[in-house]
């Protein structure tokens, strides 16, 4: 049934062949994202040059996507750019929704946590998540594990206000006071009967954060507030490539279009699970 | 009623009152001396201390928040770093470009999705309804620089139609003004529109499913009237929220499209000041930009009482 | 000239329903001034057959055949736009949950005065006018304040006069009345009723009434039309298809409906007293923290005692208090004062850890059957759930799931299944089924069969009162439906507000009320002339 849905297949199928390209990166005809020759610089499309590999060899390459302005090769940075993004986001989602469901679970089933917890989401809801982000990993500084975090952070309140919301409707059916009525221990009736409800609208959850994640990572890394320089992700190659884009529009073209395509998969993939897991999320956003 | 707004109104304090402490945490938290940090990897222990001076980082963390609060309540910033200048003055200057940016865009936003929304939800499943929801959801993914440098490839460098960069004052003309400001808006209001138009179809549909649309109906009144006077009228609630939510995102994108299109707004000045490390100047921005949204919010909370008679308690 | 005129009308439905047709080769007629009933059970294709006359069907529900006729006009032929000419000026429809049925964010003066807006030429003071005069025919106090009003501001009573408005203010000659009454109370709903009879007469209008209620058409109907499975396989005068239904699906259905007068049953006053309660209260505060402080008392100093072998019947209308009893009394809710005692023991005030023990003894069973089952758990997991919790083994569990479907007369095969694959009467007693799993004294049935199909309703209470004999279980039974009552209670106690104004002996109280609430509830019972579950 999952399988059936046209919206699944399409963005599944695209994000799996990202997932391919991410894990055969090395094998894809790219050379060390991190090379560079002064002699390529500036190459259009197509067009071949000279690399110089980390042995003091030099070779010829076809720049199949251009090169920077340090005549780095700008296919393979983009290449293993989707190791970065696809990284990133899957581990923002996992982070954001396992804290977001436990302070959910808590809020929703411990009356007197509720109002604080509640309030204190409110406030860090308050702050527009790129300002967090943006202020996280510039005190924090840029590396892997903050900027996962400092994307994380703002979406926990999302999740949390969504479990507790699952929380309350579905402490009110009939069948979970039933179970109360039974004799079902509360951890019981919340691992059996609340939490099994609560799957669908979290996975659908789940793939619109990897989206925003990274999104969230491409533009901070295009500010300059992301990731470090040599790693390559496609923000930091666009970011590089501000500079020369009338003339030449390809370092922003390429890594623009991966970005655009891979969190558009994970988008479409979303839609896809909604409306086949939920329906009745998909009357919500 | 009036109890119901005055205890809206106060409802929100807590919620200031949290990002207060949030963001005067946020720096005292990280690890390392926060001076160390704010004055940057190339100063010396002078510079660090007089930055521990400055900003009173020596005393204890009670103190210090009790200052920094007394100062924010008596509209004092800090000062800048970087600009030398109060924090407070530096948003003022930078202001007129951003909100001249929000307003076109939400406006542009609003008008917009609005209709498409109620009319994807009234031929629902429809091809209409489908290329909608196609293009909310490529609205959503491709992201806003991507899209910007898409704009101002086509527009601005082959066909050469609009500028590529820059604002002009609203004082120095009000067709230059606009000139600047179309390809930004446009791009920013894109994100926009997608979330509003999803929201707009998914109340509408809502709405038009419930009963009193089949009573509108057997009213004989026309389809128009249907859609607009009872569907659209009941959804306006979760509608106008998530324009309130929107800004957020708003916000966001306003400092992505600043950086773009050289726009001198409080957009461009957070991310460079974020690159300067000029903290004061970080700080007083997040305050800026969480109060507004908390207010935006709280406006869109009180229009409910006008919206909706129900909520009136 | 008849003002309806229904001829071989058959309607589709999209093609994987359970039939290939919502209604087929149906023939009415409604007269000037005749009132004619539709009775059927849910999914007879009653609305349908209503909606089609206003032309509100979905075009997946396309007319495939007959026609329908409006005083000579075909309907079928018309286009949408004299459809729409013809709303509210020559036919009407109301609908059911008056609360849903109204615009909530518009004035109930401006709902009434779109009407007059879109059909008429009038100016602004000759509608009003008109919409006063119309709110003082279904008398309703103070019109220029209910004009004023939002729906949510006024009764179930006040919407539904709001809705008759509507449809009456510019004097069709058809009024469709689609389950009007159903969502009200009995009291306000005998009121509803007098007021259609009475305009009906006054204007001589023809009413198409749907119901499944034939209480109702006992009081109100001048024809009857019987219909199953869109089929209509009866057509007569009242008295005619009442007393001397020819098709037997007719007549099993007048025999379901259970008799206004208690079946003279011996109750045993010397049974053992399982539950008694004593002054039980409770009380909802809100406080906000601006405002005054507000208590609703949704119960209050309640006395009743249950017997072992014995029904005692709560009976009362929306906001009586009777389900919180009920909630009261399985601990779901936390009383605010008074005694519970179950066995001579307290349980009233208990906490978490100590109800366990009590939870066994007292059980209940829901209202709603398409919500009292976890849909992602099979029948399997729901009955056994309950033994499981107080340490029976799984394979034990399952014997006494096997046994009890059993009793509930069902097949042991429902095990493996899931709630969505069985009808509404079989989920009620699979729920029946989970409660008995806990062997419990005390049954408590709040509203357990108000939601099922009258002859659905007439085999599950058969089946509870089997089950209350067999295994001597002390039984609760919360209704609003005083037929039902009287069908299997002992002792009844009537509430009013929150409070008991009558207890004692089903037939003395129902032949013989005291208070003067019982006697209104009787009063308003419809159909009570009628002597139904004696033919």
């Amino acid at each position: 049934m999952l399988l059936g849905n046209w919206s699944v297949r399409i963005g599944g199928g695209a994000l799996v062949l990202l997932l391919v390209i991410a894990l055969a990166a090395p094998w894809l005809g790219t050379v060390d994202p991190t090379l560079f020759d002064a002699a390529s610089r500036d190459l259009r499309p197509g067009e071949v040059g000279e690399i110089t590999n980390l042995d003091g060899e030099t070779m010829k390459h076809v720049f199949l996507m251009g090169s920077d302005s340090l005549g780095r090769d700008v296919y393979s940075r983009v290449m293993y750019g989707t190791r970065v993004s696809l990284l990133v986001g899957l581990l923002c989602a996992l982070l954001a929704l396992s804290i977001g469901i436990v302070c959910g679970l808590a809020a929703g089933y411990l009356r007197w946590l509720d109002g604080t917890l509640m309030r204190f989401m409110d406030g860090v809801m308050a702050i527009p998540a790129i300002l967090v982000a943006i202020t996280l990993v510039a005190i924090l500084r840029g590396s892997l594990a903050t900027v996962i975090m400092a994307i994380a952070i703002p979406e926990i309140p999302r999740v949390t206000r969504l479990v507790r919301s699952l929380v309350l409707s579905i402490r009110e059916e009939p069948y979970v006071e039933a179970a109360v009525a039974l004799g079902t221990p509360a951890w019981k009736i919340m691992l059996g009967h609340i939490l099994p409800n609560c799957i669908a609208p979290l996975v659908v959850q789940g793939t619109y954060i990897v989206a925003f994640s990274i999104l969230v990572e491409a533009i901070l890394s295009f500010l300059g507030v992301g990731l470090p320089p040599d790693i390559p992700t496609w923000g930091n190659v666009m970011s590089e490539g501000r500079a020369q884009f009338n003339d030449y529009p390809h370092n922003i073209f390429f890594p623009g279009v991966f970005l655009a395509v891979t969190v558009l998969s994970v988008n479409i993939l979303g839609d896809g699970l909604r409306d086949t897991l939920d329906p009745k999320m998909a009357k919500r956003v | 009623m009036y109890t119901f707004l005055l205890r809206r109104i106060l409802s929100t304090l807590p919620v200031l009152v949290i990002v207060a402490v949030l963001v005067f945490l946020v720096l005292r938290l990280a690890p390392g001396d926060p001076a160390a940090i704010l004055a940057g990897d190339a100063a010396s222990t002078e510079q660090i201390a007089r930055i521990r001076v400055q900003l009173g980082l020596d005393k204890p963390i009670v103190a210090q928040f009790a200052i920094w609060a007394g100062n924010l309540l008596s509209g004092d910033l800090g000062e800048s770093f970087y600009y030398k200048m109060k924090v407070t003055t530096l948003i003022g200057q930078r202001l007129e470009p951003t909100l001249a940016l929000a307003t076109l865009t939400i406006l542009v936003a609003v008008l917009v999705a609005v209709p498409l929304g109620v009319a994807a939800a009234w031929r629902f499943g429809g091809w209409f309804d489908r290329a909608l929801m196609g293009f909310s959801v490529l609205g959503f993914s491709v992201p806003v620089f991507v899209l910007a440098y898409i704009l101002i490839y086509v527009v601005s460098l082959k066909l050469g139609l609009l500028p590529v960069q820059g604002y002009r004052r609203i004082g120095d003309g009000f067709w230059p003004f606009l000139r600047h400001l179309i390809l930004p808006s446009v791009t920013l209001s894109v994100i926009y529109i997608a979330l509003i138009a999803r929201v707009t179809r998914a109340s509408v549909l809502e709405a038009l499913g419930e009963d009193y649309i089949r009573t509108a109906r057997a009213k004989g009144l026309t389809e128009l009237r249907v859609l607009v006077r009872h569907a659209l009228a009941n959804a306006a609630v979760p509608i106008v929220t998530v324009v309130g939510i929107g800004i957020a995102l708003l916000i966001g994108g306003v400092v992505v499209t600043e950086s773009v299109y050289a726009i001198p707004g409080l957009g461009r000045l957070t991310v460079d000041a974020v690159l300067a490390r000029d903290f004061p100047t970080v700080q007083g921005l997040i305050l800026f930009f969480s109060f507004t949204y908390v207010l935006v919010n709280l406006l869109i909370d009180l229009s409910y009482v006008f919206l909706d008679p129900r909520i009136r308690y | 000239m008849s003002v309806l005129d229904l001829r071989g009308l058959t309607i589709g439905l999209p093609r994987g329903a359970e039939r290939s047709n919502a209604v087929t080769g149906v023939s009415l007629t409604v007269e000037k001034a005749e009132i004619v009933c539709l009775v059927g059970e849910s999914g007879s294709g009653k609305s349908v057959i209503a909606q089609s006359v206003m032309g509100l069907l979905p075009k997946s529900l396309p007319v495939t055949a007959g026609s329908i006729s409006l005083q000579e006009e075909d309907l079928t032929r018309a286009p949408e736009a004299r459809l729409r000419q013809l709303r509210t000026t020559r036919m009407s429809m109301i609908f059911q949950e008056p609360m849903t049925a109204l615009n909530p964010v518009m004035r109930c003066g401006d709902q009434i005065d779109e009407v007059l807006r879109f059909h008429t030429q009038e100016s602004p003071p000759q509608r009003k006018k008109r919409i006063l005069n119309i709110l003082q025919e279904v008398s309703l106090q103070d019109p220029e304040r209910m004009m004023a009003s939002y729906p949510h501001q006024l009764s179930g009573g006040q919407r539904q006069r709001i809705m008759i408005a509507m449809a009456l203010v510019l004097d069709p000659a058809l009024l469709i009345a689609d389950e009007p009454t159903t969502a009200l109370d009995v009291t306000t709903q005998s009121q509803i009723l007098k007021l259609i009879l009475e305009l009906q007469k006054r204007h001589g209008t023809g009413v198409l009434f749907i119901t499944h209620d034939f209480g109702v058409v006992a009081e109100i109907a001048h024809r009857v039309a019987v219909l199953r499975l869109g089929e209509l396989v009866e057509l007569g005068p009242r008295e005619e298809v009442l007393r001397r239904p020819r098709h037997e699906y007719t007549r099993m259905l007048i025999a379901s409906v259970p008799a206004l007068k208690p079946s003279g049953r011996e109750s045993r006053s010397d049974a053992r007293i399982v539950l008694e309660t004593r002054k039980l209260s409770k009380t909802y505060s809100t406080r906000r923290w601006l405002g005054a402080r507000r208590d609703v008392h949704a119960a209050a100093d309640v006395d009743l005692e249950l017997r072992r072998g014995q029904t005692l019947g709560i009976v009362g209308e929306s906001g009586s208090g009777k389900s919180t009893v009920a909630r009261c009394i399985v601990r779901l809710v936390d009383p605010s004062a008074g005694e519970i005692r179950l066995d001579g023991e307290d349980i009233a005030h208990l906490r978490a850890g100590a109800l366990r023990g009590m939870r066994r003894k007292v059980q209940i069973v829901f209202q709603d059957p398409y919500r009292s089952l976890n849909p992602r758990r099979t029948v399997r997991e729901a009955i056994t759930e309950g033994p499981r919790n107080y340490g029976v083994p799984a394979a034990e569990a399952l014997e006494r799931a096997k046994k009890l479907l059993e009793l509930v007369r069902m097949d042991a095969s429902a095990l493996g299944r899931y709630p969505h694959q069985f009808s509404g009467g079989q989920r009620q007693r699979i729920c029946i089924a989970r409660a008995l799993a806990m062997e419990p004294e005390v049954l408590i049935a709040d509203e357990a069969v108000s939601a099922l199909d009258v002859s659905v309703q007439a085999q599950v209470l058969a089946l509870l009162e089997e089950i209350r004999a067999r295994l001597d279980l002390a039984m609760l039974f919360i209704t609003h439906d005083l037929r039902v009552a009287a069908q299997v209670c002992d002792h009844v106690a009537v509430m009013q507000r929150g409070r008991v104004v009558e207890y004692g002996e089903a037939g003395q109280v129902f032949l013989r009320p005291r208070h003067e609430y019982t006697r209104a509830l009787f009063e308003a019972a419809p159909g009570r002339g009628f002597a139904f579950g004696t033919t």
